[in-house]
């Protein structure tokens, strides 16, 4: 039987329609052709960046207050590009669990917080982020006793190996294993602290967690020579920096800025003579890529919607990209991490960026 | 009779028969063995840089460093307010209750506290100019203590009455000198961190859960339907949901609904979710205070002719309070250990700030070191709540020990 529409099912009938003008306003919004992110931070005069916080060598807190770390040296790069002062940046700490929805509610213009990059938080139907390039190519390593002989996985079958459990390092490691037909003993502790302590103790052959974590944690041993971290990865770790995925303008400002400080290495241009190569630059009209680079010919900067000048900002601010790796990772810090997979192209690695033209 | 000497009574309180004393043995012996080795890491093992060189940071996070003078400044004023709250709390008792100037807990706490005023900054090996002021602290918290007990009598009535309304004066220029405000720069709460952004969570909770709690129990003792069952429904919502879902819920679902430059900073957000949730238990506790107490004093106290509010506000609610002040004070307590969990949501409170510290390259491995001088700083703050709230009880206990 027919009955006429109740007043709460008009309301309901409603709701659609209002879900509807809503999203319109939305997508009116963000199809403009200016970035609203970009002018936001220009008016801000302020770059928020979430950031681990809580990371050796990436980002932690040094005794001044002043963060320190590779993935804080990102964001002041970027500050330094987009607003010429790397001092203007409003770090945010943020944990694994709420950085995507950080990035997606606009509380940080840049997720700079060891994200690993993969399809499914890229994906319009997965987390719906917008991926920088990646900056440090990590993966999961495998610690053992330099005197214990093991230098691959396969000879750590039938051997107690120690992880952290209710991570995905837990997860590879059974993969890994599995891959290898080898049956092994996982030992697994709550957190950390006890996982590395049981290590020390002898009560595991291996640990694994990820290397620039592994290679942190053993600045910490009493002993740190006596251990090696196996060669080969378990995963693969991509690490990138992320934006909101509405904001191609946004994304690559970030993108370019990133692929500076790679290109910069690359040409030989450093925190300490990046001004004289300027100098050079504009006397010589013959040194059309340098010229280009370094915002003395063309319109890069414009293009972006940045400053002219943005590279030589960047790595006057923190020097090019190699400079940050071994500032904050490097062989001669006590995270005593090795470029590898990360040296640039030209020496055989995989930080490659493409032409600035 | 005689009374036992000091020894005789020693022997009958440990060993009494021979399972006493193997059972005293026993515990000594574990005891020293644990004590032994806690006193051996404590001096030989442990390596306190990690301490000494962060401690502003443990202090007060990133607060700007030429702005530290506001922070001084409001411990001194917090020291004068102690110490003067603390003679008058002695020179003036309960007019049922004779004063005594010097009670032996008092000596044992000047004592106290002068040797940790003047000893923490030694060991901590801090800066002369610093470890100064910190001893003039000290030294002004028992010279307040002194002047306010030998020459709290003399003060006017209207005084006397007034002196509690010192504290909430206090909090409002409190944070004013730490926010800024009335021509004091502001600073950002992105930069307040360490035991003062724990101080500022636990303090502006506290305070404000307690009138939200009161107004929620008696909603729900209420005879208006509609009250009693939105305050069940609180309540109820509330204690059903961990507060870490809740705080997750305030960061980041707030930013979604509420239009850009509208919601408040996450630091208040964090907050305000902390009230709210404590005022749901807070509420709870308050209930059992007013179960408590029999309908005759409501029914006695309409008969005099009082209206509803006045009895409920001069009869029932004093005593109901008298009742659940130790359940809430063990809220409290609760409250403030839950601001670590601030440290999850990524702000700079003690745990948060600990664990940044701990993540730089020249301290990793010191966990151990941070983590017990936290735990030394919680306890501290948890006494210093139980303290305050023992002396309360006792000032509002109606029936005193006969002295």
């Amino acid at each position: 039987m027919p009955h006429p529409p109740s007043l709460i099912g008009k309301v309901l009938r409603a709701v659609p329609l209002l879900a509807g003008l809503a999203l319109t306003g939305c997508a009116v919004e963000g199809s403009g052709l200016q970035s609203q992110k970009l002018a936001a931070v220009k008016a801000r005069g302020e770059l928020v960046c979430g950031v681990d916080g809580k990371l050796p060598g990436f980002s932690f807190v040094a005794p001044d207050g002043r963060y320190q770390g590779f993935e804080v040296d990102l964001c002041r790069a970027v500050a330094a590009g987009v607003l010429s002062d790397p001092a203007r940046v409003q770090f945010r700490d943020l944990s694994a669990s709420e950085r995507f929805a950080a990035v997606n509610s606009g509380e940080v213009d840049l997720l700079s917080r060891s994200t690993t990059m993969t399809l499914s938080r890229d994906a319009a139907g997965g987390n719906a982020l917008s991926f920088g390039p990646i900056h440090f190519y990590g993966g999961q390593a495998v610690m053992v006793n330099a005197g214990s002989g093991i230098t691959t996985l396969k000879q750590l079958a039938g051997k107690p190996i120690c992880v952290t459990t209710g991570t995905t390092t837990e997860l590879n490691l059974a993969d890994r294993m599995r891959e290898l037909n080898a049956a092994y003993m996982p030992l697994k502790f709550q957190n950390d602290g006890q996982t590395y302590a049981a290590y020390l103790q002898g009560r595991c052959v291996a640990v694994t967690s990820d290397r620039a974590l592994l290679a942190a944690k053993r600045s910490s041993f009493p002993d740190p020579k006596a251990h090696v971290l196996l060669a080969g990865d378990l995963s693969k770790e991509p690490l990138a920096t992320a934006t909101v995925n509405g904001d191609p303008v946004w994304a690559d400002a970030v993108r370019w800025i990133t692929f500076a400080l790679m290109q910069a290495e690359e040409s030989g241009i450093t925190q300490a003579n990046v001004e004289s190569k300027l100098a050079e630059a504009t006397a010589d009209p013959n040194q059309a890529d340098l010229r280009r680079f370094l915002g003395v010919d063309g319109q890069l900067g414009q293009q972006l919607g940045l400053p002219a000048d943005f590279v030589v900002q960047v790595i006057k601010a923190v020097g090019n990209y190699g400079e940050i790796f071994d500032r904050n990772l490097g062989v001669n810090t006590s995270i005593n991490l090795a470029r590898g997979t990360n040296r640039q192209w030209t020496d055989g690695g995989l930080i490659y960026s493409p032409p600035f033209r | 009779m005689e009374r036992p000497s000091a020894l005789q009574r020693l022997r009958a309180a440990f060993f009494a028969s021979p399972l006493d004393g193997l059972i005293t043995v026993v515990l000594l012996a574990a005891l020293l063995a644990g004590g032994h080795a806690l006193l051996h890491w404590l001096v030989f093992k442990a390596q306190w840089a990690v301490i000494q060189v962060n401690s502003t940071l443990f202090a007060v996070g990133r607060y700007p460093l030429d702005q530290q003078w506001r922070l001084w400044l409001l411990t001194t004023l917090l020291a004068g307010a102690t110490g003067l709250s603390w003679g008058l709390l002695r020179a003036l008792p309960r007019p049922d209750r004779r004063a005594v100037l010097w009670p032996a807990n008092d000596r044992l706490a000047v004592a106290l506290l002068s040797g940790l005023g003047v000893l923490v900054p030694l060991v901590l090996q801090l800066s002369t100019a610093i470890a100064l002021r910190w001893w003039s602290i000290t030294a002004l918290v028992l010279a307040c203590r002194w002047l306010a007990g030998r020459w709290g009598t003399a003060l006017p009535a209207i005084a006397r009455r007034g002196w509690p309304l010192i504290w909430p004066l206090l909090y409002l220029v409190g944070m004013t000198l730490i926010a800024g405000g009335f021509g004091v720069p502001a600073v950002s709460p992105y930069r307040w961190g360490g035991l003062l952004l724990t101080l500022i969570e636990a303090c502006f909770a506290i305070l404000l859960c307690f009138p939200l709690g009161v107004l929620l129990a008696l909603g729900r003792r209420s005879s208006l339907p509609l009250l009693r069952w939105l305050s069940v429904l609180y309540i109820e919502f509330i204690r059903g949901a961990p507060l870490i879902t809740l705080l997750f819920l305030g960061q980041n679902i707030l930013g979604l609904l509420l239009p850009g430059g509208f919601t408040p900073d996450r630091v208040w957000r964090a907050a305000w979710v902390l009230t709210f949730f404590a005022a749901a238990y807070v509420a709870e506790a308050v209930r059992s205070g007013l179960v408590a107490l029999p309908p005759g004093q409501m029914e006695a106290a309409r008969a005099l002719g009082l209206p509803v509010h006045q009895a409920m506000l001069k009869v029932v609610l004093p005593q109901a309070l008298r009742v659940a002040l130790p359940a809430m004070v063990g809220q409290f307590i609760n409250l403030l250990q839950d601001t670590t969990l601030l440290s999850l949501i990524g702000l700079f409170e003690l745990l948060g700030t600990a664990r940044a510290v701990m993540a730089n390259p020249a301290f990793i491995g010191k966990d151990a070191e941070v983590y017990l001088v936290l735990a030394v700083l919680f306890w501290c703050c948890c006494a210093a709540l139980g303290l305050g709230s023992r002396a309360l009880e006792t000032r509002l206990n109606t029936n005193p020990q006969p002295a």
